[in-house]
C-alpha cells in the first residue's frame, strides 16, 4: 500500500488535489458554484506552475465541453468540471463527448437547476444527463470524490470503454463540507493514472483521421448501438479498477456500497451523502432489533441492475430515496426509483415491494428522524405487503 | 470508405473516418427531389455554378462547364438560381424560356 497523507479538505478542493496529480494536459472550465472551489484551485496550481497542464477559462460551460471535445480528440487527457446549469449549458457537447467516445473525465457538483433560483444540492443537474452516454460515479464523501476523480481516468481511458465519466460529490454538504481525507503520494497517482496514449488522434498527423463527421441512417444507429455496448461492459473493469485502487490505498471500491444488508429484511437506497445520515439511522435502528439495511449505489451509470436485483431478491420492503424528480414520470418519482423497479420487474421479482421518498431538494435538510419515518413505513409494507402511496416526500411542508 | 454493411461491431467507434478524402464515394444524388439541367448550346460558361455548387457537382473541363455529377448533386437549385444566362430561344431539354440551368422534377426522369 502507498504511503497516505491525512489532510483537512472540503470535497472541492479534495477534488483539485487529485486534478493536479493526474496533472492533466488539459483543463476546459467555467466556475459556478459550488463548483468553483474546483476551478479557482486548480487554476491557482496552473499559475503556480505545479502543473504541466494548459488551463482554458472559457466564456461558458459549452465552450468548456467544446473545449474538451477538441482537445480530447487531438490525443489529450482532458478534464473540466461544473454544477447544475453549467452542465444544462453543456447539453449539447455532452452527448457528443460520448459519442465520439472521448474519455473525458468531469467532476459535477451536484447542484439544484432553475428555476426559482437556487444554489444548492440536489441531483437534478446530473441525473437530467444520465442519457447522455457518460458513465456517472456518484461519490459519499469528500474521500470518494478524491478516490472517484482519479479512478474516472483509468476508467474512462479504458481501451474498451473510451466513454466519458462525470464524479458526482453533493453541492456544499460535500463540496463545502471540510473532512478528513487521505490523499495518495504524487507519484502514487502518476503512476496509478499512467499515460494516455489514444490509438488515433488528430494530431497524430502521419495517420490522419476526420472526428464527428456526417453519419447519416445508413450508420448512426450502429455507432449508437456501441455505445450502449461499451456500457455494458463498464461494470467489470469499474470493479477491477477499484480493486486494484484498494490495493494502493486501502480503499476498495465496487459497485454497491452496503451496510448492514445480511438478513435484512427492509432496506433503503440511497446515492451519495445522504448515505451518512441513513446510515447513522440504520446503526440505531439494527440497535433495536429491526431488521433494515442500508444500499448506496456507487454507479448509476451504467445502472447496477443486475447487481441490486440480486442484492435485494430476499428483502420485503425497499424504501428508494430521490434527491430530484423525473416530472411526469410514473406518479412523479425519481429516477432511482424508477430504475430499481424495472430492475427488480425484469429480474423476475414480483414480490419485493418498493416506495420511493423524493427529498432534499434545493439543499433542504435530510433529518435521521425522515430515515426513521422511512423505516416505519417499511415496517408496515413488510408486514402488510400494502405501499399506500408510491411517492412520498420528505421534509416538505404538506 | 466504410463498407455500407458493416455491422455495429465492424464500424469505426465514433464515426471516426480514416481515410482521407472519401466523401467522393459517398453518393449523395439519391437525396435530390430536383435535377438541374442545362442547354449547352446557349450556356456562355460563365462559370457562376461552378463557383457557387456547394458540392463540387459542376464538371468543368478546358474551361468549359460540360455537365453536372449526379452522383453527388443534391439538387439544391443553387446553380439554376444563380445562371445568369437569359436564353434566346426555348431551352433545349426543357422547351422554357428562362435560363441556360433550370431545375426539373426527378419524377420526370426514368
Amino acid at each position: 500500500m502507498a504511503k497516505s497523507t491525512i489532510a483537512a479538505l472540503d470535497g472541492a478542493h479534495a477534488v483539485a488535489t487529485a486534478m493536479r496529480q493526474i496533472n492533466p494536459d488539459l483543463v476546459a472550465a467555467y466556475p459556478i458554484t459550488p463548483q468553483t472551489a474546483i476551478v479557482q484551485t486548480f487554476s491557482q496550481f496552473v499559475a503556480d506552475g505545479v502543473v504541466d497542464t494548459e488551463f482554458v477559462p472559457v466564456e461558458s460551460e459549452h465552450a468548456a465541453m467544446s473545449c474538451c471535445v477538441g482537445a480530447s480528440a487531438a490525443g489529450g487527457r482532458v478534464m473540466t468540471a461544473t454544477a447544475a446549469n453549467g452542465l444544462a449549458l453543456m447539453w449539447e457537447i455532452v452527448y457528443i463527448a460520448a459519442s465520439m467516445r472521448l474519455p473525458i473525465i468531469m467532476p459535477v457538483v451536484n447542484r439544484a437547476l432553475s428555476a426559482p433560483l437556487n444554489i444548492h444540492c440536489d441531483h437534478s443537474d446530473s441525473m437530467g444527463a444520465r442519457d447522455a452516454g457518460w458513465i456517472q460515479l456518484y461519490g459519499e464523501s469528500a474521500q470518494e470524490a478524491y478516490d472517484n476523480t482519479i479512478q474516472a481516468v483509468r476508467i474512462a481511458e479504458h481501451p474498451d470503454l473510451l466513454t466519458p465519466v462525470m464524479t458526482m460529490q453533493d453541492g456544499f454538504i460535500t463540496g463545502h463540507g471540510v473532512e478528513r481525507v487521505e490523499t495518495l503520494s504524487d507519484q502514487a497517482v502518476k503512476d496509478f493514472v499512467g499515460t494516455y496514449k489514444p490509438e488515433h488522434s488528430l494530431l497524430d498527423v502521419d495517420n490522419p483521421a476526420t472526428y464527428g463527421a456526417w453519419d447519416m441512417y445508413d450508420y448512426y444507429f450502429e455507432h449508437k448501438r456501441q455505445q450502449t455496448d461499451a456500457l455494458s461492459k463498464a461494470m467489470p473493469i469499474i470493479r477491477e479498477i477499484g480493486q486494484e485502487y484498494g490495493k494502493l490505498s486501502g480503499r476498495t471500491y465496487g459497485i454497491l456500497d452496503t451496510y448492514e444488508m445480511d438478513n435484512a429484511e427492509m432496506a433503503v437506497v440511497v446515492l451519495s451523502s445522504s448515505a451518512g445520515t441513513a446510515r447513522t439511522a440504520v446503526r440505531a435502528l439494527r440497535a433495536k432489533g429491526v431488521k433494515i439495511g442500508m444500499v448506496k449505489p456507487r454507479v448509476f451509470r451504467p445502472f447496477p441492475a443486475k447487481e441490486l436485483a440480486e442484492l435485494l431478491q430476499n428483502v420485503s420492503a425497499v424504501g428508494v430515496m430521490d434527491r430530484s424528480i423525473s416530472f411526469g414520470a410514473m406518479d412523479g418519482c425519481g429516477p432511482l426509483f424508477l430504475e430499481l423497479c424495472a430492475a427488480l420487474f425484469s429480474h423476475g421479482n414480483r414480490k419485493t415491494r418498493v416506495i420511493n421518498y423524493i427529498y432534499g431538494l434545493g439543499g433542504r435538510d435530510l433529518l435521521p428522524a425522515h430515515v426513521e419515518q422511512i423505516a416505519k413505513n417499511l415496517q408496515d409494507i413488510a408486514a402488510t405487503g400494502d405501499v399506500k402511496q408510491t411517492v412520498n416526500y420528505l421534509g416538505l411542508r404538506e | 470508405m466504410p463498407n455500407p454493411k458493416a455491422t455495429w461491431k465492424e464500424v469505426t467507434w465514433g464515426g471516426v473516418v480514416y481515410e482521407a478524402g472519401n466523401s467522393v464515394e459517398y453518393l449523395t444524388g439519391g437525396w435530390r427531389s430536383q435535377r438541374p439541367v442545362r442547354d449547352p448550346d446557349q450556356c456562355t460558361h460563365c462559370m457562376l455554378c461552378w463557383v457557387n455548387c456547394p458540392d463540387s457537382a459542376v464538371i468543368v473541363k478546358d474551361s468549359k462547364v460540360v455537365g453536372f455529377d449526379y452522383d453527388h448533386c443534391k439538387g439544391c437549385g443553387i446553380c439554376a438560381s444563380v445562371c445568369p444566362a437569359k436564353i434566346k430561344k426555348p431551352h433545349s431539354q426543357t422547351g422554357e424560356m428562362g435560363r441556360v440551368i433550370q431545375m426539373v422534377p426527378e419524377t420526370e426522369f426514368d
